[in-house]
């Protein structure tokens, strides 16, 4: 019944094509011997051998890994109880409002967030560095967060947790023994996203920051200021492929564990 | 009241962690923002006059809200460099999302047709670069687009071009980075809808001796509406207010507002005037913002 039809078939190579043909050629020229980005001069890995001397990359890169770690933790947390409150809890005081918090920062422009939050910390009197840009990714990702727990728990069968509770079992243990680990998978997959926002922003961070704390975005995006550079395609090369091992890592132990869970379905079908 | 009151402690806690959390950092945020554009720029640390001052008490109060004023948004109306801001980033943002639409759609399309088996890696292979850095593929895009780039080398060997073409700080080179960038946005709602679709309809509506032409028109359009809209929301909201795409990718003739707020707050150091567009943005925005919101909400928990 399904004939892949030829316009299909060439309107989603053309798509694909779009969508990576840049990144191929980046990282490509990311081995690219010459130094003038748009000759071709053989291939070379001397830009990766630079970057390890660039200190001030490296320490923006390790800035931007604490402040993800910590961020995503953090907005994985508010964004699972967030979702648990929209879902479980029916009524309460303000809920439009809270629901209104939690999708607007999906769509809002960045800069209206960057600067606002900014407007917060200067108010309150807050030093800029490393724990406003922290905190204010958790603000912003813990949202993402909440959408995709949030979607999990919509599928999720709450006689399960009842059972539990019906033979006994107090509520806080139920949560934690039955409801958490069937959302796992949805808390994992929301504190990677949290993770590469994080790792990611360069508007809200530049908004956040203050003197000397230099993300990697903020340094990447100074540096592209000034023109193309042979080690920014290295620094790149090195995140994408950091980004779709994790990526090909996390679908694969998925599928171990999808694998594991039918078994065990499979097993108690049986009797 | 006294439902509040019998609700267990995890209940609440559940609910009021993370609306505290909400309320401080970004309820609260956007109230100031509002204040700071009634502000008047000042010589001073932080950079605006009045300061709210809670120590001066009730006459402190009331020496604050006098000095308010709307001096930031008579200026904001009264210069057209901010008037046509508004209007280009509408613009671009608009145009940006009709070919996003035109784009995603056959893709979103062609994904959801194909066999059932191929489906779950195509879908990854639209999301993946989505969770690659956003500024590294702009910066790819400089590599390409530049003067003497790999777009112009291909064009002047296949003899489409006969002198290289200026790309980069054009119109263009925004669109081509909007879309570029925005494409798995509009393409996954799309395919959320169409993939969850019955072909038995269309079969029903071949049967009954409808032309496939009128029958996508008729059948598969009205079902995905709901995911054409959610992503045309989804792209045409944050494009409004894109500030990297065209710092990089845009020439210097055209400011999209969200460059305009970035050069008023960081180079002018005008702060209330940044507040002030902030806000008139975020009016402008408001209708759409509110449709999301409705959409998701609709998915999210209408659901059960």
């Amino acid at each position: 019944m399904r004939r892949a039809s030829m316009f299909n078939v060439v309107s989603v190579a053309l798509g694909l094509a779009f969508l990576y043909l840049p990144i191929v050629i980046l990282v490509i020229y990311s081995f690219n011997a010459s130094r003038l980005v748009t000759v071709w001069g053989g291939w070379s890995t001397r830009w990766y051998g630079e970057l390890l001397n660039d200190q001030p990359m490296l320490d923006a890169a390790w800035l931007s890994l604490r402040v993800a770690v910590i961020s995503a933790s953090a907005a994985t947390l508010l964004g699972t109880l967030a979702a648990l409150a929209l879902t479980r809890v029916r009524r309460f005081r303000g809920r439009l409002l809270f629901s209104g918090a939690i999708y607007a920062p999906l769509v809002m422009p960045e800069v209206i967030t960057g600067l606002s939050l900014l407007l917060l910390f200067v108010a309150l009197d807050i030093d800029r560095g490393f724990w406003t840009i922290t905190a204010a990714h958790t603000t912003l990702t813990m949202c993402f967060v909440t959408v995709i727990v949030q979607s999990r728990l919509i599928g999720f069968d709450t006689s399960l947790e009842e059972a539990a509770m019906d033979l006994g079992c107090p509520p806080v243990k139920a949560f934690l023994s039955v409801t958490l680990p069937l959302i796992a998978p949805a808390i994992a997959a929301g504190w990677m996203l949290a993770f590469t926002l994080s790792i990611d922003d360069l508007v809200i961070a530049s908004f956040t920051t203050g003197p000397g704390a230099t993300t990697l975005p903020i340094r990447i995006y100074s540096e592209v200021r000034l023109g193309v550079k042979p080690q920014i395609n290295a620094i790149c090369t090195i995140t994408i492929a950091v980004v779709a091992l994790s990526i090909i890592a996390a679908s694969l132990l998925g599928k171990r564990n999808a694998a594991r869970r039918e078994q065990a379905a499979a097993l108690a079908a049986k009797f | 009241m006294s439902a509040t009151g019998k609700r267990p402690l995890g209940a609440r806690l559940i609910v009021w962690v993370p609306y505290l959390w909400l309320a401080l950092f970004f309820l609260v945020p956007l109230a100031i923002v509002l204040k700071i554009s009634l502000s008047q720029n000042a010589l001073a640390q932080p950079p605006y006059l009045p300061v709210f001052d809670i120590s001066a008490g009730w006459q402190g109060a009331r020496e604050f809200f006098g000095a308010l004023s709307f001096e930031t948004y008579t200026l904001l109306f009264s210069d057209s460099l901010y008037f046509f801001s508004y209007l280009k980033s509408l613009e671009i943002a608009g145009l940006a999302t009709l070919i996003l639409l035109l784009i995603g759609f056959p893709i979103a399309y062609g994904i959801a047709r194909s066999p059932r088996r191929v489906q779950p890696i195509l879908f990854l292979l639209v999301i993946l670069p989505f969770w690659t850095s956003f500024l590294i593929r702009i910066y790819a895009w400089i590599n390409i687009l530049q003067r003497d780039g790999l777009l112009n080398d291909v064009l002047l060997a296949l003899g489409v071009i006969a002198q290289p073409v200026v790309w980069l700080s054009t119109d263009t080179a925004i669109y081509i980075g909007l879309v570029y960038s925005y494409l798995p946005f509009m393409v996954l709602p799309i395919y959320a809808t169409l993939e969850k679709m019955d072909e038995a309809l269309l079969e029903a509506a071949a049967d009954l001796g409808c032309p496939r032409a009128k029958a996508f028109w008729l059948v598969t359009l009205p079902i995905a509406r709901p995911g054409v809209v959610a992503g045309a929301l989804l792209c045409f909201i944050p494009m409004v207010g894109e500030f990297v795409i065209p710092d990089l990718l845009g020439g210097s003739q055209t400011a999209m507002i969200g460059q305009t707020l970035w050069v008023e707050f960081f180079s002018n150091k005008d702060w209330p005037v940044a507040a002030a567009i902030t806000v008139v943005l975020l009016c402008l925005l408001v209708v759409p913002i509110v449709l999301y919101e409705h959409l998701q909400k609709r998915a999210l928990e209408g659901a059960r």
